[in-house]
């Protein structure tokens, strides 16, 4: 039974290294009214506040927001790579973030050592990591690029060995940002077909997306972000139109 | 190439995460315990990172990483000639001290050096997914212990060639090695981290580290400072070198060398545990 509970969740992004006054200054720009300060004075820019929802199994749920909304630091807050400054957020299952194209792939190791590496991460048996290979090299379509390094690959090449990678083990909550549906369109009938199979797999799916399609076709319920905050959380005909209304306002 | 939807898809283990922004001190110490065990069951994943650091520095090259040992055997073979000349110190007791301590150094400053990057240079993997960043620490000290392995070569031949043997006490030399291992993984939590908020940190420790090797019995002999010598107590490096050089030279390690290797190393290894509790959760938004 995989579950996840967000409670209160905020996230703040420290501005260590912004130190040149330009680069502060596009921050600025960038982050419109949502640059604060915390306890020691330390500039810092608010990414999420007061994120509160809960998923159990067979949810779908589709994030939506403009750019800078913050769709993909929640994806990361949940996946557990950023930690809150406040709330708590709680995952029950394996999990599986599809956050971009080269997830966490060494460039300078070939295509075969990249495997080993994910199928160690992850746990798995020699035995185990052999069908990994096997499965990936044969979705990839690879050939003898498997054994070179994968800066040598083409754009197409990677998206697909990073895809087969990501798509190869099924976890209960699958986490997955908008570039998953990027692509070209030999490859993405493809694809469908197995991630299909990895999203009826999984428990729990949070997709982020810009393109309202894929949130319609994929999900059973939206939440809609905008300068990290929920601005409606329901259906996702009635968050898609409240959106869209807003959208058109502005 | 059509994927039959049965494909036999490896299903991962369930888990349980749990995070929240409690700053307590008990719930800090529980994620960082957490994450040292965690990295301790993913050992085969440190094990093999480290091993394909190796592997790819010297990628294409034919000698590989044996340019290492061949690089340190002239370096020793060239500094030994000339300081024994300059140190009037006979060859044969000096030149094994020579090989054994600048190997030994070598790997420690060398380690020192790499630890400041320990988390810097994975940080498309730390925006990535969430890894337990005691795996990162042991990759650097996988990758700078297969360096050692390498330059072991250099200190056997110098030994055979000045017909010193150290006898059986040298075993000594193994739960010394062992401190150095913890030492090695607290190094690199503690500079990574550091290193990670602070962009300053690896010039200061570059340069610490040259000063350190002056002032530390590397090149010259403790016993020809004389009386001058008391202040060798302070050098943490110097209790460090004894624990692993004394015994594998031949001579039994005093147990006040092994008091301050054990106190100095204590000492570290408290402060970066407190330093990994407090920031751990932080490290992230400082890539």
């Amino acid at each position: 039974m995989a579950r996840i509970v967000a409670d209160c969740l905020s996230v703040d992004f420290p501005l260590y290294h912004g130190s040149s006054r330009s680069l502060k200054k596009t921050v600025f720009a960038a982050a419109a009214g949502r640059l604060g300060e915390d306890g020691n004075h330390r500039t810092v820019v608010q990414a999420l506040r007061d994120i509160s929802f809960s998923l159990r199994s067979g949810d779908r749920l589709g994030l939506i927001g403009t750019n800078g909304a913050g769709k993909t630091t929640l994806l990361r807050t949940l996946a557990g790579i950023y930690e809150p400054v406040a709330g708590r957020v709680t995952v029950d299952g394996s999990l599986n973030a599809l956050l971009d194209t080269q997830l966490g792939m060494n460039p300078e190791l070939t295509g075969r050592e990249n495997i080993l590496l994910r199928g160690l991460y992850n746990g798995l048996t020699r035995v185990q990591i052999r069908q990994l290979e096997e499965d990936v090299a044969a979705f990839a379509e690879l050939g003898e690029f498997l054994e070179l390094p994968v800066r040598f690959y083409s754009s197409g090449m990677l998206v697909r060995l990073g895809f087969a990678l990501a798509t190869a083990i099924n976890p209960q909550v699958l986490l997955m940002d908008e570039w998953f549906m990027a692509g070209d369109a030999r490859f993405l009938s493809k694809a469908m077909a197995r991630l299909e199979n990895v999203v009826r797999g999984a428990e729990i799916l949070v997709l982020s997306s810009h393109q309202n399609q894929a949130i319609t076709q994929w999900c059973t319920r939206a939440i809609w972000l905008d300068h990290g905050r929920i601005m409606a959380d329901g259906k996702v005909a009635e968050v898609m139109s409240a959106y869209m209304d807003r959208a058109e306002a502005a | 190439m059509d994927q039959s939807p049965d494909r036999a898809i490896p299903l991962l283990p369930s888990a349980r995460m749990d995070i929240s922004a409690d700053m307590s001190a008990t719930h800090r110490l529980r994620q960082a315990v957490a994450d040292v065990v965690d990295g301790a069951v993913l050992w085969r994943l440190g094990l093999t990172l480290g091993w394909l650091d190796v592997k790819l520095r010297y990628r294409g090259s034919i000698l590989g990483p044996f340019w290492l040992t061949i690089s340190t055997a002239v370096w020793i073979a060239s500094v030994g000639a000339l300081y024994s000349v300059l140190f009037h110190q006979k060859i044969s007791p000096y030149m094994p001290f020579l090989a054994l301590s600048l190997v030994l150094w070598t790997a420690m400053s060398g380690l020192v050096g790499d630890a400041c990057n320990t988390f810097l240079q994975s940080e498309a993997t730390i925006r990535s997914m969430r890894m337990p960043y005691f795996v990162h620490a042991v990759r650097v000290v996988v990758r700078t212990v297969i360096g050692l392995a390498h330059n072991v070569p250099v200190v056997l031949v110098v030994f055979a060639l000045f017909h010193k043997w150290p006898g059986v006490g040298a075993l000594w030399c193994l739960p010394a090695f062992a401190l150095w291992t913890v030492d090695a993984v607290a190094a690199c939590i503690a500079l990574g981290t550091l290193c990670a908020r602070f962009r300053d940190i690896p010039p200061i420790v570059g340069s610490i580290m040259q000063i350190a090797f002056f002032i530390t019995p590397i090149m010259w002999q403790p016993e020809q400072l004389g009386p001058h010598g008391w202040w060798l107590k302070l050098n943490p490096f110097n209790a460090l070198l004894d624990v692993v050089r004394v015994p594998l030279l031949g001579a039994p390690v005093s147990l006040h060398t092994w008091m301050a290797a054990l106190l100095y190393s204590g000492v570290f290894c408290l402060m970066t545990s407190l330093l990994f509790v407090r920031v751990r959760g932080r490290l992230a938004f400082w890539m």
